[in-house]
């Protein structure tokens, strides 16, 4: 009753392949929009920025690049560590070199060269497969956080090898560097998230999109029906990594503003992401930001719980919250294993009827 | 001839430290055959073994701090120690219960699921396992001794000094954890030729259904591999925390052991031992030879590598089931 | 469901909040993950030394003092947190014990005005006070502990390095690379050659490709910048491969009972610099123990007293207590901001009468932070592992690093970071 898919008519084509074509989900998701750029700016403070949304859009955009790659293709990496590390020295290096340039377009471009890497080290997935692959891409994390570590020109000859986001300002709003406000560093990732978002969706249900579907489900049969494996699983890689790339180099301006390679770029990096992924739902836009709230507000909200309510030592609230973060991932693969998407989507179900039991 | 000493000195050493990878490998090769699980957990596993095996040794209170936090107690341990053989076997039978809970709370719902989320459920259970291990025991660096010696090799200094001029080094640990390496191998090979839940465990790694149909339960396969993967831990927990302590950075040796997974492939005992010493030796020799030129530090990276540059060639690894597609 | 879910996080998040008190000084701890078992040490001392004060002087003149604990498992993103989470509560200074995150937090700090307090780690040219306005790290920095430890060499060699090999054993990352630089100028001047070898920080238990370099090469002397357990591992492979310990030197982070103690009696011989003295034969251990440990008021239970890295939370927590006094003397008042805390930093003289009087005689150098210095002498001494003993003996007094060659490297290095984030330069 609340949620009605039936009765909603379209007379051109234009209407019917809209990005949401059904009218309440498309008022739902202005409503979403207008409160995320119109309410929240006005209330956000630093801890909400800093701890909670900034890092919760960044992660977004990150589980979005691996979904394009794990949920949407099928090829299981687990080096976006090391992708969102190329992002993130992409950012600081073009910077660093031509600082007239906005900061925004160098993101982008950050982007692109991800892309570019993430395509070379997606080659192998032509003829590697499954776990093989995964372990495989493993190669891509170890190798470019060596690369990044032992390369000074990388990071400017620093004495130490860290990074600092230089100060840059768009339209005279400071967006990188320490003086940015909390509403602007959040308004800056959440135009990006929003944006690649409205992209990964449209590419998803696009050709591309389809063909990506193809080779994961079956890549023999998609490559027999005429879908090319070459250029479908190079195109997920680029498209991934590009999405992953742009996630590092906000990860690094943004919201780090300083960053080390081994440190913020690691191995856990690329497990959690993947982690995102799978909780909020293979081969879903909105699983991916489902997935990313899950795990960046779930430790917060269970440090504050433990040692601020309960007032337990924080060290044994540290290994309480792994252990009960683990427990969740694990009942959660039990009860789920299609991910909170799949629960949005029984939600939907459920709400088609209510109040009326049939 | 010097040069050659080194090399040969290098060599020795990468086998060793091959051995040692091999050992975390061959948990996840157990568990991979029989259940299709790929056990991110087997280093976590290692490091829990260790730490309750040092726990009972020292005879701690187990939750200790956990208590003394909520009650205000002052527990530390029971005061007593336990010999190192009898901590051992209660630490195996420990490994055990694990394994059944594991199949119990985890495996069992499981059933059916794609490979991608059994593997993330292991991740979550890793995490889970290592809040545990550091909720029971605390997160001190413990020391393991069970008697295992260490240090370089006397014997086998002068020995080959007296041959070849230059007495070579190798590590007394090193030499033992190959011995035992060899001898849990052909043990696992014994059982699982000529035992009957042996020859279970092939019949169910070779394929589920059928072994189902001949009456063989699935879940008690599961239990016992689990267990018998919990015990190889334990036999990498004691090797590797003999060598450097028990402590959390114990459970990133998983992460050695997977190129060697990938180029042993994932379904053979032997080629976890194989694939071992390969990336031991040429990890070791490209860090001494390469490594001074380039910066140094390529271990982390360069087994990777190599088992990539390897698959691309054999996408099954050295000596994994050929892999056959139908539409 | 979501909005409930969010009510519940803000509820929580809240909750959190410790109630105001009139000094905060939050302490940022890692007592998990791969360098917990160092961390916890350090966090013990420095609670330890503050419980005190509240308990035996009623706190900082007349004012208690509170110590939110954080827990940032060594890890950037949870120290932001951490720091974000705290500094709304009126937080006087941070010191978060990781370099990472120092790094994080120094352009943080320099815009909520907040002091950072880094001694021992953290940015080496934040001695620089004209750039670093919000940054100490008294006494000692990375780079006055590698000319510390060459001036030992020297001292033991009559003087000269000439035709020397030394290897530096460093952990990879930002915290084992920065006294690099230094130890290539000091080999310029003394005449000996560097070999560095990194270990990565993950697989830190894992060094053999690096003793068996160091087996060939025979450096005179190896000098390690390690951290966790790549510490206990280089000292067992150092004992397996028999390198002569007493050439094998560590820095601060890598001189503390953990990281000795694996090995046993091999291990013996073993030097690292230290900042501070160590053991519990210290007057104030009396006053510790009857007002802190006895109670059953100490952080952990104090099963670490006394140890090297408990001394040196608990020195840093005395710096930070002697800094918050000069900064209600300056000001006249006992609810000292930071800014004022700040002030009282570079204003800070510990002399060792001083010292004496807060009973720990002779423990640190003598400090004196001015505008331009906000490093102090970084006078730095050796100390020793005695194996049968099982503790730490000072073989050296404190000795002055060789400022000569440092204070260029740290101009250049504070300067180039001025021109990088646009800062004039004070003083």
């Amino acid at each position: 009753m609340l949620y009605r898919e039936a009765g909603d008519f379209k007379t051109s084509y234009r209407e019917d392949s809209q990005t949401f074509p059904l009218r309440l989900d498309r008022w739902g998701y202005y409503a979403t929009l207008a409160v995320a750029f119109l309410v929240i700016p006005l209330v956000i403070n630093d801890y909400w920025a800093n701890a909670v949304l900034v890092p919760f859009l960044v992660y977004s955009i990150a589980a979005l690049g691996l979904n394009i790659l794990t949920g949407y293709a099928g090829q299981v990496s687990l080096g976006t560590g090391g992708f969102m590390a190329v992002g993130a020295y992409a950012t600081y290096k073009l910077s660093t070199s031509f600082p007239d340039i906005s900061i925004l377009i160098h993101i982008l471009l950050a982007g692109g060269i991800t892309a570019v890497v993430g395509m070379l080290f997606g080659l192998p997935s032509l003829r590697i497969k499954g776990f093989y692959l995964a372990v495989a891409t493993l190669a891509a994390q170890f190798f470019l956080v060596w690369l990044f570590n032992k390369v000074p020109w990388f990071y400017n000859y620093s004495a130490s090898g860290q990074i600092t986001a230089p100060e840059r300002t768009v339209l005279g709003w400071f967006v990188t560097g320490p003086q940015t406000s909390a509403p602007a560093k959040y308004l800056v990732c959440l135009v990006f998230a929003v944006g690649l978002a409205w992209i990964a969706r449209n590419l998803t249900r696009g050709t591309v999109g389809r063909k990506w579907m193809a080779i994961r489900d079956m890549d023999i049969a998609a490559e027999i029906i005429g879908v090319n494996p070459l250029t479908a699983k190079l195109t997920a890689f680029a498209v991934s990594s590009f999405f992953v790339g742009v996630a590092g180099a906000l990860f690094f301006s943004v919201y780090l503003g300083a960053a080390e390679v081994g440190e913020a770029f690691g191995i856990n990096k690329s497990f959690l992401i993947l982690f995102m992924v799978i909780i909020g739902g293979l081969g879903s836009i909105f699983g991916s930001f489902a997935g990313a709230a899950f795990l960046v507000l779930l430790p917060v909200l269970l440090k504050n719980v433990l040692v601020g309510t309960l007032g337990w030592p924080t060290d044994l609230a540290a290994h309480i919250e792994l252990m009960i973060v683990g427990a969740l991932i694990v009942v959660f693969l039990i009860v789920e294993p299609h991910g909170l998407a799949q629960l949005w989507r029984l939600t939907k179900e459920k709400l088609r009827l209510w109040p009326f039991p049939h | 001839m010097e040069q050659f000493l080194y090399a040969a000195e290098v060599v020795v050493n990468g086998l060793m430290a091959g051995v040692m990878y091999a050992l975390v490998a061959l948990g996840f090769v157990l568990i991979y055959k029989a259940s299709g699980v790929f056990n991110y957990a087997q280093g976590v596993m290692a490091l829990f073994a260790a730490l309750t095996l040092v726990g009972l040794q020292n005879g701690q209170v187990p939750f200790a701090h956990m208590i003394n936090a909520t009650f205000g107690t002052h527990l530390d341990t029971f005061g007593w120690t336990l010999p190192a053989i009898v901590a051992i076997a209660l630490t195996a039978l420990v490994m055990v219960g694990l394994a059944i809970a594991i199949e119990k709370l985890v495996l069992k719902h499981l059933v059916n699921q794609v490979p991608i989320i059994l593997f993330m459920a292991t991740i979550g259970l890793a995490w889970f396992l290592e809040g545990l291990g550091d909720v029971m025991w605390g997160a001190d660096i413990k020391m393991l001794d069970v008697g295992v010696p260490k240090g370089a090799s006397e014997a086998l200094m002068t020995v080959t000094e007296q041959w070849t001029g230059y007495g070579f080094y190798i590590d007394r640990l090193d030499i033992w954890a190959a011995a035992i390496a060899a001898m849990l191998v052909a043990a696992l090979m014994v059982f699982s030729q000529y035992t009957k839940q042996g020859r279970a465990l092939r019949a169910v790694a070779d394929d589920h259904q059928a072994a189902l149909s001949v009456g063989i339960s699935l879940r008690f396969i599961w239990v016992l591999v689990w267990s018998i993967a919990g015990f190889v831990a334990l036999v990498a927990g004691i090797m590797w925390g003999s060598k450097s302590g028990v402590q959390f950075s114990l459970s990133l040796i998983a992460l050695k052991a997977l190129p060697v997974l990938m180029l042993g492939g994932f379904t053979s005992i032997p080629g976890a031992i194989v694939g071992g010493l390969i990336i031991g030796v040429g990890e070791k020799l490209f860090e001494f030879y390469v490594g001074p030129l380039v910066g140094g530090a390529t271990e982390n990276w360069f087994a990777y590598v190599l088992a990539l540059i390897f698959l691309v060639f054999r996408p099954q690894g050295l000596f994994g089931e050929k892999i056959i597609e139908r539409v | 469901m979501t909005l409930r879910f969010a009510s519940l996080v803000a509820a929580a998040i809240l909750a959190a909040a410790p109630a105001l008190a009139d000094l905060v000084v939050p302490n940022l701890s890692y007592r998990t993950g791969p360098y917990g078992a160092n961390g916890t040490q350090y966090a013990d001392g420095f609670n330890d030394y503050f419980t005190l004060l509240n308990e035996r002087d009623g706190g900082i003149g007349g004012q208690k003092v509170q110590v939110p604990e954080c827990e940032t498992a060594y890890n950037t993103e949870k120290g932001v947190e951490c720091y974000e989470s705290t500094k709304g509560t009126g937080a006087l200074v941070y010191n978060p014990l990781s370099t990472g995150i120092t790094y994080q937090l120094i352009p943080k700090v320099s815009v909520d005005k907040i002091p950072l307090y880094t001694p021992g780690y953290g940015r080496t040219s934040a001695k620089n006070g004209k750039v670093f306005e919000w940054v100490f790290n008294a006494p000692a920095n990375y780079w006055d502990g590698a000319s510390v430890i060459v001036k030992h060499l020297l001292d033991l060699n009559g003087g000269s390095l000439d035709g020397k090999k030394i290897a530096l054993l460093y952990h990879n990352s930002a915290y084992g690379k920065e006294p690099i630089r230094t130890l290539q100028e000091l080999g310029k001047k003394h005449g000996f050659t560097l070999t560095e070898l990194p270990v990565d920080a993950a697989a830190g238990q894992e060094q053999k490709s690096q003793w068996l370099q160091i087996r060939r090469e025979k450096p005179d002397y190896v000098i390690m910048w390690g951290w966790g357990v790549m510490n206990q591992a280089a000292i067992q492979e150092a004992a397996n491969v028999r390198y002569p310990m007493d050439q094998f030197i560590g820095i601060w982070w890598a001189g503390s009972e953990v990281d000795v103690k694996p090995a046993g009696a091999a291990a013996n011989g073993y030097k690292s610099a230290t900042f501070h003295g160590v053991g519990t034969e210290y007057p104030i251990y009396a006053d510790l123990n009857k007002f802190v440990v006895e109670p059953g008021k100490a952080s952990q239970g104090g099963e670490h007293v006394g140890s090297v890295l408990y001394s040196r939370g608990m020195y840093a927590a005395l710096v930070i207590a002697e800094a918050i006094r000069k900064a209600q003397e300056l000001s006249g008042t006992p609810t000292v901001n930071a800014a004022q805390v700040r002030d009282g930093f570079e204003a800070l003289e510990i002399t060792p009468e001083r010292l004496t009087e807060l009973g720990l005689p002779d423990f640190g150098p003598e400090i004196t932070m001015t505008c331009e210095n906000h490093g102090g002498s970084g006078m730095a001494r050796i100390q020793q592992w005695d194996a049968a003993a099982g503790k730490w003996t000072l073989i050296s007094e404190f000795t002055e690093p060789d400022q000569e060659v440092l204070q260029p490297l740290i101009d250049a290095d504070s300067e180039a970071f001025a021109k990088e984030a646009g800062i004039t330069l004070r003083c």
